[in-house]
This record gives structure tokens, C-alpha cells and sequence, in this order.
């Protein structure tokens, strides 16, 4: 293929700019989507905010024990006019088909659910994704945990499970049990 | 072998999916839709191509014993400027796509295009030959998808033809369905090529 001798000058000088010159248009490359990367995020964000809560003016971020665990929940604590109106916790579940499942949930409050939005997951095309749909998330709607169980009815909850899909279901009540009993701990202790 | 010839092969002589067997991953993984399938072909296309064509025009100046290392480079900096800009771009998109995009990497085909072809053949060639390659794993990935959607779904491109709650038959959904498909489409592209070399002879 080559006609230049295979020194080790050459190897090493050859290969070096050739790693320079894809490095420089990475940066470039990386400096150009940097921008519209963050602003998608940040707009998924906001769309299911404007999902899960009543109209607010006003936007309060901060953390939360996580009941579960170690970690923290991050909870946008929504007011209108100085009255605050609810919250939308930003939770999790590890236990997906395919692993971990994002929820945003929100709550009034009295702890009753407004909403659900799922902000990321990796269920099965067709099978689990349908928890991202309304057919199923609808029944959470104006539901208070303390009185609809938080679980599938195959385990004596309340909640009907997509067909098929029973372990996506599961995993998307423990995302929004955890965000449930997380919030109202934190609230009995403020 | 005229410019034609090379382009064309890629589509069914040569078709990295259905004859050379390669790129397996991909093909099987991500083409649960039509959308999925088009759109990892395209990506897969921008990337071939364009490794194609800057291998083949590095080729006399690349020492042999380090051309392997080279071509990983130019292949892994393509990724991810494909990487990037979807994500920037078309975000649902790539989160459907998730890790296969950065696996386009590791793709067989485009290693085995740059050290069979492209490194041996001018740029013309080499462009042509990846733009080929490309259009042959794009139209195999999206009738795949399509095949896949149809069935499984009841929906093509996303839009529903069945009752909206209503189901297909999952399992072309699934990873099972992928590898029937496939295989049906494999045999069908083997009966097409018995049925042309056999035409000599009967006629």
C-alpha cells in the first residue's frame, strides 16, 4: 500500500497527525453541537413539566432524600403567585425490561398525582414502550397513592398492566411509588 | 468493472447483509421499525463513504504496518461526528438508535470495505464503492424494518393502520422476528441469484 519505509520516524509522525487532524475537527464538530445538545435537554425538561403540572409562574429546583437509597431526587417545587400549586419529582426505576426507566412525576399538594411523563427508557418496542402512552399512564391521573395502591393488580395493587408487558409496568409503579413516598417523607419532616 | 457495476454490486451481488453476512449486530438490533432501520443505514452510509474516501486518498502515504490503527481513527472520528450531530439534531431519533451509532466503530463492513477496497482503489472508486455498500445495508435495514412494523406493529413509518390499541403479531417485534425475517430475506435474494445463473442453461 505504501511506498514510504516503515521507520519508526515515519510510523510515529504519520499516525500523529493523523490523530491531530481528527482531534481538531472533533473539537470543532463538538463545539458546534454542544449548544443545541443542551437545549434539547433542557426542553424535554421543561415539555414535561408543562405535562405534569397545574399552570405556575414560578419554578423552585432542589434535592430530596432519596427514600431508597443514597441518592437524591430532584423535585421542581411549582408556585402561582407565591402559592405553591405542586410538585414534579424527577424519579427512577432500575427495574425496566431493559434497565433504568426515567419518570417525571406530578404531584399537588395533597399528594395526589397530576400527571406522568416518561423522560427516558429502553423497553421493548411495541411491548413495554407503551407506558410512555396514554392508554396506560391515564389511569394514574387524579389517583392519591394513599388511596390507589401503587402496584399491578397481579400483586394486588391497583393498577392494570399493559398485556404482555408485565415487568414494565412493575418497574414504572416503583418509579412513581418511589417518587411518592420520597416526597411525602420530606414533607412530614419540613 | 465500470462505475456502475461497483455502485451496483452493493445492492445485490455484493450486499454486505444478505451475501457477505456482515454488520450483523446492527441489522438484527435496531430495525424493529422502518424509521430505526432507514435511519442507522443512513448514519451507517455518511460513515463508510466518507472513511472510503480519506483512506483511499491517505492510502500511498500510510506506512502498511500502521494502516490498521489508521483507518480505526478516521472510522472512529466519523462515528462521532455522526454521534454528535444526531444527538444535537434528531434527539428521539438517536436515544432509538442509543448504542449502535457509536458501534457503527466496530462495524465489520466498514473496516472490511477500507482494507479490501479502499485502500487498494482511487477515490472515485472508493466513494462509489462506500456509496453502494451503503445503499444496499440502507434498503435491507429498512426493509427489514418495514417487514418488522408491518407485521408487528400494524403501523409503517409510525403511522397505524390497524385499531390503535390493537397489536401485531409481537414476536416480529421481538429479536426472533429479526432473525426470521432476515433469513426469509436471505433465501429469497439465494433464489433470485439460482433462478439468474440458472437462465443460461434453460434458455
Amino acid at each position: 500500500m505504501s511506498k514510504r519505509e516503515s521507520s519508526l520516524s515515519n510510523l510515529a509522525l504519520t499516525l500523529f497527525i493523523i490523530a491531530a487532524v481528527a482531534a481538531i475537527m472533533l473539537a470543532l464538530i463538538n463545539l458546534i453541537t454542544t449548544g443545541p445538545i443542551q437545549k434539547a435537554q433542557q426542553q424535554k425538561e421543561k415539555d414535561a413539566l408543562r405535562e405534569v403540572l397545574p399552570s405556575f409562574s414560578d419554578l423552585k429546583t432542589f434535592y430530596i432524600p432519596n427514600i431508597d437509597g443514597e441518592d437524591s431526587l430532584k423535585v421542581f417545587e411549582a408556585s402561582y403567585n407565591g402559592q405553591i400549586v405542586g410538585y414534579a419529582v424527577s424519579t427512577y426505576t432500575m427495574q425496566g425490561f431493559n434497565g433504568k426507566i426515567e419518570l417525571m412525576v406530578g404531584f399537588d399538594t395533597t399528594l395526589t398525582i397530576i400527571n406522568t411523563q416518561v423522560l427516558s427508557h429502553a423497553e421493548t418496542p411495541g411491548l413495554g414502550e407503551k407506558i410512555t402512552q396514554s392508554d396506560f399512564k391515564d389511569q394514574f391521573r387524579g389517583k392519591n397513592p394513599e388511596k390507589f395502591k401503587l402496584s399491578v393488580k397481579k400483586d394486588n395493587g391497583d393498577v392494570d398492566a399493559i398485556t404482555a408487558s408485565t415487568i414494565s409496568s412493575r418497574a414504572f409503579c416503583d418509579a412513581v411509588d418511589r417518587a411518592y413516598r420520597s416526597l411525602k417523607a420530606w414533607k412530614g419532616g419540613e | 468493472m465500470n462505475q456502475w457495476q461497483n455502485f451496483s454490486k452493493g445492492i445485490l451481488k455484493e450486499n454486505p447483509v444478505l451475501v457477505l453476512v456482515l454488520g450483523m449486530c446492527p441489522t438484527l438490533a435496531v430495525t424493529s421499525s422502518a424509521i430505526n432501520g432507514l435511519a442507522m443505514g443512513l448514519a451507517f452510509t455518511f460513515v463508510l463513504t466518507l472513511s472510503n474516501v480519506i483512506i483511499s486518498s491517505i492510502r500511498k502515504i500510510v506506512p502498511k504496518i500502521i494502516r490498521i490503527p489508521v483507518f480505526i481513527v478516521i472510522i472512529a472520528t466519523f462515528v462521532t461526528i455522526i454521534d454528535m450531530v444526531m444527538h444535537a439534531f434528531v434527539p428521539d431519533l438517536y436515544k432509538a438508535l442509543g448504542i449502535f451509532i457509536p458501534l457503527i466503530v466496530v462495524n465489520c463492513i466498514v473496516l472490511g470495505r477500507a482494507e479490501a477496497f479502499a485502500s487498494k482503489n482511487n477515490v472515485l472508486s472508493s466513494l462509489i464503492d462506500g456509496l453502494g455498500m451503503g445503499v444496499g445495508f440502507t434498503l435491507i435495514l429498512t426493509v427489514l424494518g418495514m417487514i418488522r412494523e408491518i407485521l408487528g406493529a400494524g403501523s409503517i413509518f409510525g403511522y397505524k393502520f390497524i385499531a390503535p390499541t390493537s397489536d401485531g403479531i409481537l414476536v416480529f417485534i421481538l429479536a426472533p422476528g429479526a432473525f426470521l425475517t432476515l433469513g426469509i430475506l436471505m433465501a429469497l435474494n439465494n433464489l433470485y441469484k439460482n433462478k439468474m445463473s440458472n437462465k443460461p442453461k434453460n434458455n
